[in-house]
């Protein structure tokens, strides 16, 4: 089967990995006897929801944020009936800032945000860069390690739901222990790292939903080696717990 | 406070390095400069005033220690040059630098850390300053690329140094753009450009209006000829150009530089059209300086390697090359020249995490590793993420069968050395923490001194 995905912003929202995330959902699909189709949209693009299962949006510096946020603010509409419908979103960083309901950056611009995650973030002075570990409580306390890197402090609304709880690191606001948000299929977080490379259970969890969202069925992939991505989690996950937060 | 700094004090602070050497605390380079900027750091900048010719700055995210260590090369053709090889290049490390012996040197040039440079500049006064390029680079330790650049504009306002600046980055352009006293250099050899922009680049963007950048020639990254469709903004008119560039894989490259009214002939045994920039950089610093063509293409033609950066080193039967890698931009130049020779079948390749390595290892997701990892039978991956960078070649095509996970860096260059045939040449690419661990053990077998070593 194809699935399809829509890569907004590439060459804007790249801060870093995010080729990497892309990459890891294209193998995994493969190993499965599934295609990814990665189509880019950028500013001014058409885009129309019936033709895409996944979208990524990654991260990216104040500069190019505020080059994209107008844009994406007017796809909204379209971007949150696509999620009404089913679709799978994974945003990082920037992209998950963006998904949120907006984001005041470091020079005090308000950029607007999709809405589609109950979150608003606002910059605080001092960058929360490191190592974080998560426990995903809806995962059945799977882990994802990973690397944040934001100055932005994300509040989630009362009763939303973050992505994971904070083992160790920051994650949205340095307070709360939660990091990121999930609502339905999409989500949102500031791992930035290479995120699916060394958290595959998350990467394939994006492609069955994905793939559920174009067949109207629950898809069940077939396990993969993974040797080598759990060594790379563990040490990632050990990273976390010595060096990260602080 | 005027600062008196007396040949005693100085020869106090210097005896601080030589117990840190002999305590074995590693090189010492940067101990004696660190309590001296505590103590008076006024004494700084008096050590700096007192050289004759001045003293001239050299910063970039890639290659400010081969493009410094090329203008020394230059400029020594006349007289000694007072430098701080070894990367020693935060403040701690140029006061010591500043502290060494002056004999008869009469002038300075001294590569300096990206952030460090406001500060570095304020104390030192240069008389020029180079500017070799802004690349994305560990943004857990230096923050955004546009956090950079514009502390680099307040500390350039507040510099009276000659500005030599590479034009073909054209946010480095934009900084000198209305400045009377600038050097403007670039490549002009549309025949090494690019077919297209490479992966993850920054600075695409108008810096006057936003537009996208439509570049006659590519050349590394976003280096290059650009010009905005929309406002006119362009690459500036240079004075300092190479062209007619010859890349000979491995083994070096030949070029011309066109000084505005003298060219010089180089040939340089260092490779890559990275390599080319760092030669041009140098040859525009030095001619801010008053060196000749002359001096510039004899003083190029001399240079051999600079500390780690493709650097040959012999161990008993066999040699082992080093390539420096650090990020994206820098990496994609070493794989560009690996593939552009003979490419190799085997490598070693350390990742570590380390504060001078970058904490955070996704740079290595966006560097463009495929060209490599196709002509590869075997990758020995090390360093304290090994596994992560086995993952990236994974991804980038290599059969998992091929990578061997080896965790500790000696046992891994063994490993390498074991899978390369007598009289063979190793490729090894190690981050900069797993550099000088590699490069210490390499030069014990090779008998090869240490760098701090070299000048005393």
């Amino acid at each position: 089967m194809n699935i399809r995905v829509a890569h907004l912003y590439p060459e804007l929202l790249n801060i870093y990995a995010d080729r990497g995330n892309i990459a890891v959902l294209a193998t995994r699909a493969q190993a499965r006897g599934h295609a990814l189709h990665v189509t880019a949209i950028t500013l001014g693009d058409r885009l129309d929801p019936a033709d895409f299962d996944l979208y990524y949006l990654g991260g990216g510096q104040d500069r190019e944020q505020q080059l994209v946020a107008s844009d994406l603010a007017r796809r909204a509409t379209t971007l949150r009936s696509a999620h009404d419908d089913g679709a799978v979103f994974l945003a990082v960083c920037g992209g998950y800032q963006l998904l949120g309901r907006g984001y005041r950056d470091t020079s005090g611009v308000d950029l607007p945000g999709v809405g589609l995650l109950p979150a608003e973030t606002v910059a605080g002075t001092r960058r929360l860069i490191g190592d974080v570990l998560l426990s995903c409580d809806w995962a059945e306390g799977s882990t994802l390690a990973g690397f944040e890197n934001h100055a932005g402090r994300t509040t989630l609304d009362a009763g939303a739901e973050p992505l994971g709880r904070v083992i160790a690191g920051y994650g949205n606001d340095g307070e709360s222990h939660a990091e990121g948000c999930r609502v339905g299929r999409a989500y949102g977080t500031y791992l930035h790292g290479p995120l699916l490379p060394r958290n595959p259970w998350f990467a394939d969890r994006l492609l069955s939903e994905a793939l559920e969202h174009q067949t109207g069925r629950p898809i069940e992939l077939s396990p993969i080696d993974d040797t080598l991505e759990r060594a790379a989690h563990e040490v990632a996950a050990g990273r976390a717990r010595t060096r990260g937060g602080r | 406070m005027r600062s008196l700094l007396l040949p005693a004090e100085a020869a106090a602070f210097r005896l601080l390095g030589s117990i840190s050497r002999a305590t074995g605390r590693g090189g010492g380079t940067t101990l004696p400069g660190k309590a001296l900027w505590r103590v008076d750091p006024g004494a700084v900048t008096a050590l700096a005033a007192r050289l004759p010719d001045g003293v001239a700055l050299v910063s970039a995210t890639n290659g400010k220690t081969t493009t410094a260590a090329m203008a020394t090369s230059i400029l020594e053709r006349r007289a000694p040059v007072l430098a701080n090889p070894g990367g020693a290049n935060l403040v701690s490390g140029v006061a010591s630098a500043l502290l060494a012996p002056r004999r008869s040197r009469r002038r300075a040039v001294l590569e300096v850390d990206e952030a460090a440079l406001p500060t570095v500049a304020s104390a030192l006064a240069p008389h020029v300053l180079l500017l070799g390029n802004l690349f994305r680079d560990q943004l857990d330790r230096y923050g955004e690329l546009e956090h950079v650049a514009n502390r680099w504009e307040v500390a350039i306002r507040a510099s009276h140094a000659v500005l030599v600046v590479n034009a073909d980055d054209p946010r480095l352009a934009a900084l000198a753009r209305g400045r009377a006293n600038a050097v403007l250099f670039g490549i002009d050899d549309p025949r090494h450009a690019l077919p297209d922009l490479q992966h993850a680049v920054d600075s695409v963007y108008c810096t006057t209006c936003g537009s996208a950048y439509r570049y006659a020639a590519i050349y590394s990254g976003h280096l290059g000829d650009f010009r905005c469709a929309t406002c006119g903004e362009h690459r500036p008119r240079l004075d300092v150009v190479a062209s007619e560039i010859a890349l000979h894989g491995l083994n070096g490259s030949t070029f011309t530089i066109d000084l505005g009214g003298a060219s010089a002939h180089v040939d340089l045994a260092v490779p890559g059209l990275y390599n080319v920039y760092n030669a041009l950089a140098a040859a525009a610093l030095a001619h801010a300086c008053g060196a000749s063509a002359a001096d510039i293409a004899a003083g190029l033609g001399a240079f051999s390697a600079a500390w780690g950066r493709f650097e040959r080193i012999p161990t008993s039967d066999r040699t082992v090359l080093l390539l420096l890698i650090k990020n994206p931009a820098g990496a994609n130049e070493v794989v560009r020249t690996l593939v552009s020779g003979e490419a190799p079948t085997t490598a070693v390749i350390a990742l570590n995490d380390e504060i001078a390595d970058g904490r955070d290892v996704s740079w290595i997701w966006d560097v463009d590793f495929e060209p490599l990892a196709h002509g590869l039978e075997r990758l020995v991956a090390t360093g304290s993420r090994a596994e992560e960078l086995a993952l990236r070649f994974a991804y980038a095509g290599l059969h998992r069968d091929r990578i061997e996970v080896v965790h500790d860096l000696e046992r891994a260059l063994d490993r390498g050395l074991a899978l390369t045939p007598a009289g063979g040449e190793l490729t090894v690419l190690p981050t900069y923490t797993a550099m000088v661990e590699l490069r210490g053990v390499a030069a014990a077998r090779g008998g090869l001194r240490d760098y701090w070593e070299a000048d005393e």
